[in-house]
């Protein structure tokens, strides 16, 4: 066993070698094609086209063997894999245009018939053929064991032509998938473009048939390419990111089932892949989970750091004089929390914005505290005058924590708040609170 | 009489058999801003969509500059609808901008700095040159508009086709399209603007068609934009929104 597994991790036998190479590279290829038909909303026609397969595997091989030829030699099942998947694409196309059917329901209809179809021809193969037809049950779940170096070869060559193509044509299929209407306006064959990216799919789909089983291998379409985009809000990116996530899973998951083949290839390739997304899911520099917990957590620090600073400023605002003001009266101004008042306290205290005094019970603006409660009152009464201002439009457009103003409305705008501001109040003074008495009261 | 930029002749266009618009005829002199008005379900982006050839049409011819669409597309720059893409699609602004260039940059070749420079100077024409590299999701509804506007500008067509600029964005935004617009007049160019504000066409506007599945009228804005002409184009709907105005007036009153 060890010995075996060493020959495994080392690569050492030569069609393991192959046969995991080359279903890195379908890996690579598929989750490149995958971001394209993820963003043009197709990710499940590699599915039906995955499940409508079946039927033709077993009837090329009757076929086949009926014609006295080699029943298992993959071009050939894959020839007929293709012929029905692509029957079954078609059909859903006349479902959805004949019928009122939705394509969600044609694709359920059509994916579980063909499949059906395929299970039931499986079953009178291997009847006719005990022993003759085993190792055809392998495309239903996957599996690397059965696989020969030739046909490890075949799945890489047609996976790299894949992968040529999609950088070929790179920025068609992006504009494509973008924005189909303008495509056309600028006189793309955008049904010639779409049907080359459709054979994409359905080529790494049938190739990926064998390794990573029908049932499965829209997984490994669908998975990198979700993923990758918790990294990225850039298309090159993203499929740079799904590739090499794909084909690491597609390398571990071979590998794994290589050295212990009773685990089929599928399975573990589809759950190194479920484990990258996982991880992406939590982790992922732009979407991902915690990225966007924590983000939120400082966004409410900071709305507690700028309500904080702005009442303290409005306070000495409204009487100069005082030196410094009590902590009972602060808590009355807003709805927060004594715990949570405490927290912002001792936080902003701690940054220096403010001072306390021994007892802690009073508080006043240090220096540096003052200027940036001036500049968070000035913003906040910006944004109050703008909404007044534009009520019409200005919901979609108000981002309060933007750091400045400047940054998310034009200057125009900012330039007339800004008069709007000065005319009524005089240049040197604060502009009063637009809804003063509301707040204090 | 200026040569004629766009033409549609007996224009009639069908889904599922149901005709959404009905022999459709008009011409565009060369050099005008032209608004295309009409209530909902009207055909306006149908109108825009078929003279593209992006859906069939049961009948009719549209010549652009005196040729087929598809001789003259490289003169035309169009700015679909803002809501007929997804905005979450993982590009910048930059990029979608330089998807006016794909055609001059050419099948399967890559884009070059040139191509990104005059996409950014796009950028700077609208007001947005800063936001280049935002993520198109993070920017405004107005900047997303912009960004679509510039897209088609990069082109430097003589035709522009737009499908609502105009809906929902803010005062500034509104502004600076319009601003852009004459501008673009100025220069030439012709450009055919889908409208919903009935009240800003006079003032934007030299050159109007009112459509409701088939041209009510068409020319001149001082011509044909009368009460009249709006009344049979927006039909029932606009005397209903007249007596809405004047009853809640004499409610007002009333009170």
């Amino acid at each position: 066993m060890s010995e075996h597994l060493w020959r495994v991790l080392s690569l050492q036998d030569h069609n393991t070698r192959v046969v995991i190479f080359g279903t890195a590279i379908l890996g690579f290829a598929a989750g490149l094609v995958g971001c394209l038909t993820l963003l043009r909303r197709r990710a499940l026609v590699g599915d039906a086209l995955a499940h409508a397969a079946l039927p033709g595997i077993a009837g090329a091989f009757l076929i086949a063997t009926a014609m006295g030829g080699e029943g298992k030699s993959l071009p050939i099942l894959l020839a007929g894999a293709t012929v029905s998947g692509l029957f079954g694409i078609v059909s859903i196309l006349l479902i959805r245009k004949m019928t009122r059917i939705k394509e969600d329901a044609a694709l359920g209809i059509i994916l579980s018939v063909y499949f059906g179809l395929g299970v039931a021809l499986l079953g009178i193969v291997t009847q006719m053929n005990r022993g003759n037809a085993a190792g055809l049950e392998s495309f239903i779940y996957g599996k690397t064991a059965t696989m020969t170096a030739g046909d490890a070869r075949l799945i890489a060559v047609a996976s790299a032509i894949c992968v040529l193509i999609c950088i070929a044509l790179l920025k068609e299929f992006k504009l494509l998938c973008f924005d189909e209407a303008f495509a056309g306006a600028r006189g793309y064959p955008v049904v010639l473009l779409d049907a080359v990216l459709m054979s994409v799919v359905v080529v790494v789909t049938i190739v990926g048939l064998q390794a990573v089983g029908l049932v499965l291998v829209i997984a490994l379409l669908v998975i990198p390419a979700a993923s990758a985009r918790f990294w990225t809000d850039r298309l090159v990116v993203m499929m740079v990111i799904a590739s090499v996530l794909g084909m690491t899973g597609s390398f571990v998951g071979a590998a794994v089932s290589a050295m212990l083949p009773r685990l089929p290839s599928g399975a573990m390739i589809v759950l190194a892949a479920g484990f990258g997304f996982l991880v992406s899911f939590l982790i992922g520099t732009r979407r991902g989970v915690l990225v966007r917990l924590w983000r939120r957590r400082k966004l409410n620090e900071s709305i507690d750091h700028q309500h904080l600073l702005r009442e303290l400023y409005e306070m000495f605002e409204l009487d100069p004089s005082r030196v410094s003001v009590p902590y009972e009266e602060l808590l009355e101004r807003r709805s927060w929390s004594r715990k949570r008042l405490r927290r912002m306290l001792e936080q902003a205290s701690r940054e220096g914005w403010i001072t306390e005094n021994v007892s802690k019970m009073e508080f006043a603006l240090t220096d540096r505290g003052e200027t940036e409660a001036k500049r968070l009152t000035r913003r906040h009464r910006l944004w109050e005058l703008y909404l007044i201002r534009y009520a019409d439009i200005a919901p979609q457009r108000v981002d309060r924590d933007a750091d400045a103003i400047e940054h998310v409305l034009e200057p125009e705008i900012v330039a007339e708040l800004e008069t709007l501001l000065d005319n009524e109040l005089g240049k040197t003074r604060m502009p009063d609170d637009p809804h003063a008495d509301g707040v204090a009261s | 009489m200026d040569p004629i930029a766009l033409s549609v002749d007996d224009l009639t266009v069908a889904y599922h058999r149901k005709p959404v618009i009905w022999d459709v005829e008009f011409e565009i002199p060369q050099g005008k801003l032209v608004g295309v008005v009409g209530p909902n379900g009207a055909g306006k982006s149908t109108l825009l969509k078929a003279i593209m050839d992006l859906i069939p049409k049961a009948s009719g011819r549209v010549e652009v500059f005196g040729k087929p669409y598809h001789q003259s597309l490289h003169r035309v720059g169009y700015v679909p609808q803002r809501e007929s893409v997804d905005w979450d699609f993982p590009v910048d602004a930059l990029d979608v901008v330089t998807m006016g260039l794909y055609r001059r940059v050419g099948w399967c070749l890559p884009i070059r700095k040139k191509h990104r420079d005059a996409a950014r100077e796009a950028l700077a024409r609208v007001g947005i040159a800063d936001l280049a590299h935002r993520q198109i999701s993070q920017l405004s509804g107005g900047q997303q508009q912009r960004t679509f506007l510039a897209r088609a500008l990069v082109q430097d067509a003589d035709l522009y086709l737009m499908d609502e600029p105009l809906a929902a964005v803010d005062a500034a935004t509104e502004a600076a399209i319009v601003e852009l617009l004459k501008q673009m007049q100025a220069d030439g160019k012709t450009a055919v603007v889908i409208h919903h504000d009935l009240q800003s066409v006079p003032e934007y506007f030299d050159h109007v068609v009112l459509l409701n599945m088939r041209v009510v009228a068409s020319g001149r804005t001082e011509d044909v934009f009368t009460n009249e002409n709006l009344q049979k184009t927006y039909g029932g709907r606009l005397t209903l929104l007249d007596e809405a105005t004047e009853a809640m007036r004499r409610r007002e009153r009333g009170i």
